[in-house]
């Protein structure tokens, strides 16, 4: 999912600078920037249409215990929406597990946002000199110097049952019996996922915020605007492609997410990459392609209806 | 992708297969076969099996006693299957559950073995080769290794019904698992399956989120609980899958388990951090979690152990020379070193006469009779595991082995079966 929005991104730029180079040197032949393009044009074929196009491929195909078989069937289809439509109160296992994931990305969009948004804004207006600000800005980035399997490990000592938490909690006598929703609960997924993915937000808000020419802010405060009216109708406006970036980055991470959800959530929480992975491990390729399309689509159709709200290549 | 050795068939299922995995840019490693072998150069052998079994000891032992360089190719043991199908001329030696047999043998990519030359092809242990113990027949539920070990013939694509020259697998390690319980914080005795679903372990037991066997552990508490009766526990109908789930389901939502795991390493640390203190749990793993100085015990239980079985395989695509030399290290393996080193870790092994063989006789007495430990019981790798004194979970080889109720098994409905576990942990 990151992949498709990292190569959106790159698109639009690629465009735009391409389309740059060509105004100012229109001396050189027109294949030359074709030529240009090729190399990363060549990678993105390989190893991202190509794939894309073969699992779409596959989605329809039959399969059995061991083999797969070209076919066009809609079976794997029906088998992800299996129960959906058939009009019983209870939730089919595809709509209540996107409706789970779904919870995810609005607690986790939520958090990141205000985080982000914060570190951010201190980082910008706070912090005077640059070299502070780079210097903060790599403290921001220190948890990523690991893997983010041990990030979200080193959690659950601190959360478990006997984890440091709990046991502090106890000493002081603030709870009788340790508190079990701390570990492999839904505040521990949203809890790991805020950590995990706010600098994701932090990064693009904090590049929307520096990029803004301080003389506006000026102008507010000479005008009279006090400081909220100034966050409200100067900064946010202008950092709106900085939030955008950033929550479709959050919001793609969090829908794809399946370690995250699995590890901390003790792996009672459904996720739709481990359906994936499940139906992978037990050789059901064109059912777990049908079920990547079928989450591919709904990343697609965030990413679409979020880009609908503010027209991002105007802002770039 | 285009050197493959096709033995059957033109364009078969797995051409397509292969064809389908090269199109996704999966990294296919292919073997170049023809070469002319070089004399001199020694063999490699790529061993293809899930980490557990892949013992750095043995790769140097073997190379030390043979001339043969094991090259170890580490995955799950889902991918172990996954790989046999999908990718079959990237090893030379696959060692592999019986039970992915109904699976793996139907793709045509695993070759029989030739039992006239395995040595001990007739010592292999009768719980393998006929399904008993001492003379007594334990339970076959789910797919047992003797109903999926002969064929009719080399490249033979269906199981032989009856006893014949060519294997499927042999045996390398099997054993009986059961519920791991932390006894420290468990009060009064536990001897059921039923006490997987027992509400008074609500919010500390734990199962497997590995739907084939995890769906047994369960079917083992249900039918102990005397819910209902089960056909074939590893081979469930439809209706048998759907109730086990709603029973399942009930549970999870009642908040009896804390967590699923599907790495063992996993099940070391809900044990040993008391997160969990009843669970479905693999041997090693209890090993794993008494090595660091915390009680745990593999509870015997009065319905019996789930088995499994793991052993060797050829792939069709194998060549001459690696052939050669994978028959010439089956055989090694069977002869006592490799078996006493499994053995160490709590493993029973293919010949049990060579492992005596191999073993200190205390060491024989404490793993395989049930004795008490007349000496500390040191690991392969010199770890100390058990004071003198100690006896094994669960006493001697036929208690143990005579009292197995099912095998880790596919199911014929295994496509339904991983719909509704899906299901489950949704709910």
């Amino acid at each position: 999912m990151d992949a498709s929005t990292r190569v959106g991104a790159s698109n639009a730029e690629k465009g735009i600078s391409s389309g740059a180079r060509k105004r100012r040197t229109s001396w050189t032949p027109a294949w030359v920037p074709y030529a240009q393009a090729a190399p990363l044009a060549l990678v993105f074929f390989l190893f991202f249409i190509l794939p894309l196009v073969a699992t779409f491929v596959v989605s329809f195909w039959n399969y059995t215990e061991y083999s797969i078989e070209p076919a066009f069937v809609l079976s794997n289809y029906q088998d992800v929406f299996y129960g959906c439509f058939s009009g019983s109160p209870a939730l089919c296992t595809t709509f209540a597990t996107y409706l789970s994931t779904l919870k995810f990305v609005a607690i986790v969009w939520v958090a990141t946002l205000l985080i982000g948004f914060t570190v951010a804004y201190f980082l910008a207006f706070h912090i005077r000199t640059l070299p502070m600000q780079i210097a903060l800005f790599m403290v921001c980035t220190i948890p990523f110097w690991t893997s983010n399997v041990i990030r979200m490990i080193s959690w659950i000592p601190l959360l478990g049952r006997n984890g440091l938490v709990n046991e502090m909690l106890t000493s002081i006598g603030l709870v009788d019996a340790p508190i079990e929703w701390l570990l492999y609960s839904d505040f521990a997924v949203a809890l790991a996922l805020v950590h995990l993915y706010t600098l994701f937000m932090v990064v693009p808000i904090f590049n929307s915020m520096m990029r803004i020419d301080r003389s506006l802010i000026e102008a507010a405060y000479d005008a009279g605007a006090s400081g909220w009216q100034t966050l409200t109708n100067v900064i946010i406006p202008l950092v709106k492609p900085g939030i955008l970036i950033g929550s479709i980055f959050v919001v793609t991470i969090v829908t794809g997410d399946y370690l995250t959800i699995g590890i901390m959530g003790g792996q009672q929480i459904a996720s739709v990459g481990k359906t994936i992975q499940t139906q992978i491990n037990f050789l059901q390729f064109p059912i777990a392609a049908a079920n990547a399309i079928v989450l591919l689509a709904v990343v697609l159709l965030t990413i679409w209806g979020m880009l609908r709200l503010v027209d991002i290549r105007k802002e770039l | 992708m285009t050197i493959l050795k096709e033995t059957r068939g033109g364009i078969t299922r797995r051409s397509i297969l292969k064809a389908s995995a090269a199109l996704a840019g999966a990294g296919v490693v292919t073997k170049v076969t023809g070469f002319p072998a070089i004399a001199q150069e020694k063999v490699t052998l790529r061993y293809l099996s899930t980490a557990v079994n892949q013992s750095p000891a043995i790769a140097a032992k073997a190379g030390e006693d043979l001339g043969i360089n094991i090259e170890y190719i580490a995955v799950t043991t889902d991918d172990v299957a996954k790989r046999v199908i999908t990718q079959p001329n990237s090893f030379d030696l696959v060692d592999t559950e019986y039970f992915a047999l109904p699976k793996l043998l139907p793709s045509g990519n695993i070759m029989g073995l030739d039992a006239s030359k395995i040595k001990l092809s007739d010592k292999i242990a009768s719980v393998i080769r006929n399904g008993t113990v001492d003379g007594k027949k334990v339970g076959l539920d789910g797919t047992a290794p003797t109903e999926v070990l002969y064929l009719p013939d080399e490249e033979a694509t269906e199981f032989a019904g009856e006893e014949t020259g060519f294997l499927t697998l042999i045996p390398t390690t099997y054993n009986a698992d059961t519920l791991g319980i932390r006894p420290d914080l468990i009060d009064g005795p536990v001897d059921s399956w039923a006490a997987l679903l027992d509400p008074k372990f609500k919010g500390k037991a734990a199962t497997l989120n590995i739907p084939s066997i995890g769906i047994m552990d369960a079917a083992m508490a249900i039918e102990a609980r005397g819910d209902m009766k089960y056909g074939d526990k590893g081979n469930m109908t439809r209706e048998e899958i759907d109730k086990t789930i709603a029973v399942l389901i009930e549970a999870k939502r009642n908040g009896q388990f804390r967590a699923f795991w599907t790495d063992f390493n996993e099940s070391v640390n809900l044990m040993a951090s008391g997160e969990v203190v009843i669970q479905s749990m693999w041997s090693p793993a209890v090993t794993a979690v008494r090595t660091q100085g915390i009680e745990c015990k593999y509870q015997p239980l009065k319905e019996g152990y789930r088995a499994w079985a793991s052993g060797f395989g050829l792939p069709v695509a194998i060549g001459d020379r690696e052939k050669d030399a994978a028959y010439e290290f089956i055989n090694w393996f069977l002869s006592g070193w490799a078996g006493a080193h499994l053995a160490k870790q709590g493993y029973y092994t293919a010949v049990l006469e060579t492992t005596k063989e191999a073993m200190e006789p205390y060491e024989w007495a404490y793993w395989f009779e049930g004795k008490p430990a007349e000496k500390d019981i040191m690991s392969p790798d010199g770890k100390l595991l058990e004071k003198a004194g100690a006896t094994r979970d669960g006493g001697s080889y036929d208690e143990r082995m005579g009292a197995v109720a099912c095998w880790n098994a596919v199911m014929d409905e295994n496509i339904y079966m991983i719909r509704k576990w899906n299901e489950f942990i949704a709910a």
